[in-house]
């Protein structure tokens, strides 16, 4: 938690404005969920960011990746075969999906020797073209009510949304800090030279980071597919930028070779919070954004001073 | 809100106020009508609707202003609400996330709004949410595109597409003035969009009826670099052009570039949406641009007044019913240099 520090403070301060700002309303378990709401479907796609990012590499596709997992999951024979077995087709539809795409990703990245900045690029631009082709533009409505009814339900109180976030929150930090994969997912992002010399195949571990960060966008699109009760190829707009972003302040290292599981909840926290107060107090459209610009930069230069720190022992 | 009522807004509020003075504020009584009619001409009517009331407090979402139109949409509604002692306006961030835009609905919710006017990035998406809000007793008003359940909002405040093509094209036959051989350009906004196909669809109609019809028809996509690639390909298509529809006047800015470009004059230009600078030009009388049809960008703001007006329990003015209407349609007028004035005080700056 140490190394977490600054972030629980600046999380902490952002939550002490709320409550004197406007502590009738953001004090409420109403408004904890709303936060919380909102983190969820970012927070998955950012765990999946960790993992490429700490990898050494960069997935620019992810928003992309949610809306074309969200279309290909709600199309009409989709949502047929739903109807007549279970939702679970619909899910498994999402995942698949967006696996795939991690794939292609993982294999150009790995076997093409593509930079991943190009690689990922070239699959924001292909993946949200498919979507477009595949509901002809047009927003898909799900007409699946037990898919609807169990995943915008709640359980013990908390929303399934949140639940899945904890979830994927939860099993992204056992891989990463107490598995050998975590383990390789370190070495390959701070020295893949190093890394193919211990013995780690690179390439394969590239390729299994760049599915997981698919597999989070499946998860993702499912988790939007129920809020909207749509699909759609304008779904997860930005999600890359907003993604990278809270990874970032998390304490990730952009360059890879470090990252931060903790860091990056408490990054969607602290961006979805200051959204949540921000709303709340009826501040100007454009301030919200000047403040979102000044977190990232204040936290990258922290970055940079411990970068350096580190690297001169 | 047309110009003259604003300009009379203030001797309305007065005359308002002294209504108040003598009937209780949410009367709807022929009396208090009465009285409002013998202040002012224009705001007749209207008078004590604009009297300070109960206290209003309105939530306010609308997609990221990244197109001049929609900018305008908010703007438009934060100068409305400004005009009421009584409003309370909430704006949240302008977002195309419909993840955010539900929080941001969820957020109103929790902080118990009388009512939320709402411009859905995608209106399928934000039924859910917005249903919740109806559900939790708030008023909800639906701007620009709709819903999908009519248990999501209590009024909507819908453009009229399919009327933008209709009024483009009537005019477009007056100035031919039966020319059978006429060669009509259309300049379509983003082709597969169901507000595209609706436009197109009431163009074709409205030409049909004076023996016209659409001989080149090419697709932009709302943007200037856009509407400057469609022009320039529609004028190496075809020689000779009577008459160019333009769907959307932030594309135009594109179109009218490329045609000055091609140096070309044999025809004139009618717009879409109305912004400020091409009424300008409509205006000034010096350009190609003879009309243009408008798709008010004063929507959130109606959808301010009217959901004042729905927690406070009064009824539209003008209308015997005592109830805000369930759906309100706006017109697509055409403006011309003729009329021009009575338009440019709304218009939006693209």
């Amino acid at each position: 938690m140490g190394r977490n520090l600054g972030l629980v403070v600046a999380l902490v301060l952002l939550c002490l404005v709320g409550i004197i700002t406007a502590g009738d309303t953001f004090a409420t378990g109403a408004n904890v969920l709303t936060i919380l709401r909102l983190a969820a479907v970012i927070g998955v796609v950012s765990i999946g960011m960790t993992f490429v990012i700490t990898g050494g590499g960069i997935d620019l596709s992810v928003g992309a990746m949610v809306a074309l997992a969200s279309v290909w999951a709600t199309t009409l024979a989709t949502q047929q075969m739903a109807a007549d077995f279970h939702w679970i087709f619909m899910v498994s539809t999402a995942l698949l999906v967006g696996s795939a795409c991690g794939l292609v990703n993982g294999l150009l990245v790995a076997y093409g020797k593509i930079v991943p900045f190009i690689a990922t690029l070239a699959m924001l631009a292909g993946a949200r073209g498919l979507a477009e082709i595949i509901s002809d533009r047009r927003t898909q409505i799900i007409s699946v009510n037990p898919f609807v009814d169990f995943f915008g339900g709640s359980l013990i109180g908390v929303p399934v949304l949140v639940w899945l976030f904890l979830i994927v929150a939860a099993l992204g930090w056992v891989v990463l800090n107490r598995t050998t994969f975590g383990r390789r997912t370190f070495a390959v992002g701070g020295n893949a030279e190093a890394a193919r010399l211990a013995g780690i195949k690179v390439q394969r571990h590239t390729v299994a980071l760049y599915v997981l960060a698919g597999l989070c966008c499946g998860i993702a699109a499912v988790m939007l597919m129920a809020r909207t009760t749509t699909g759609s190829s304008t779904h997860g707009q930005l999600y890359e930028l907003d993604a990278i972003a809270a990874v970032v302040i998390g304490g990730t290292l952009l360059s890879g070779g470090r990252g931060t599981i903790v860091g990056t909840v408490f990054g969607v926290l602290i961006f979805t919070t200051l959204n949540n107060v921000f709303t709340l107090n009826n501040l100007s459209i454009s301030a919200q954004s000047v403040a979102k610009g000044l977190i990232i930069v204040i936290a990258v230069l922290l970055q940079q001073r411990l970068a350096a720190r580190g690297s001169t022992p | 809100m047309s110009a003259r009522s604003a300009r009379f807004l203030k001797t309305a509020t007065l005359a308002g106020l002294t209504s108040l003075a003598l009937i209780a504020c949410t009367s709807n009584t022929p009396e208090a009508k009465k009285t409002d009619g013998n202040a002012t001409q224009a705001a007749a009517g209207s008078g004590s609707n604009d009297a300070p009331g109960q206290k209003v407090k309105i939530g306010f979402s609308a997609p990221a202003a990244d197109h001049g139109w929609m900018g305008a949409i908010t703007k438009a509604t934060q100068a409305e609400a400004k005009k009421y002692s009584d409003i309370e306006l909430i704006v949240a961030e302008g977002t195309n996330d419909v993840n955010l835009q539900i929080s941001q609905v969820e957020t109103f919710i929790n902080q118990k709004v009388d009512a939320i006017v709402l411009l859905p990035f995608d209106g399928a998406a934000l039924t859910p949410v917005a249903i919740k809000a109806m559900e939790a007793g708030i008023t909800v008003v639906n701007v620009d595109r709709e819903f999908d359940s009519t248990f999501a909002a209590r009024t909507t405040i819908l453009g009229d597409n399919k009327g933008m093509g209709i009024s483009a094209g009537t005019y477009v036959c007056q100035e031919m003035k039966g020319k059978k051989d006429a060669v009509i350009a259309e300049i379509a906004g983003i082709d597969s969009l169901p507000l595209t196909q609706a436009r197109s669809q009431g163009f074709k109609e409205a030409l049909a009826d004076c023996g016209l019809k659409v001989n080149n028809r090419v697709a932009a996509e709302f943007t200037v670099e856009s509407g400057e690639k469609a022009a320039a390909n529609l004028l190496q298509a075809a020689p000779k052009i009577d008459a160019i529809w333009n769907h959307d006047d932030d594309q135009g800015v594109g179109v009218m570039a490329a045609i000055k470009n091609s140096g070309r004059k044999e025809f004139f230009v009618v717009g879409g949406a109305g912004s400020a600078n091409v009424m300008r030009d409509i205006k000034a009388g010096n350009t190609l641009l003879k009309a243009t049809v408008i798709y008010p960008s004063t929507q959130g703001a109606d959808g301010v007044r009217l959901a004042r007006l729905l927690v406070q329990k009064k009824a539209l003015g003008d209308l015997v019913e005592v109830e805000v209407p369930r759906l309100v349609q706006l017109y697509a007028p055409v403006v011309t240099k003729d009329n021009v004035d009575q338009y440019l005080p709304t218009a939006f700056e693209s």
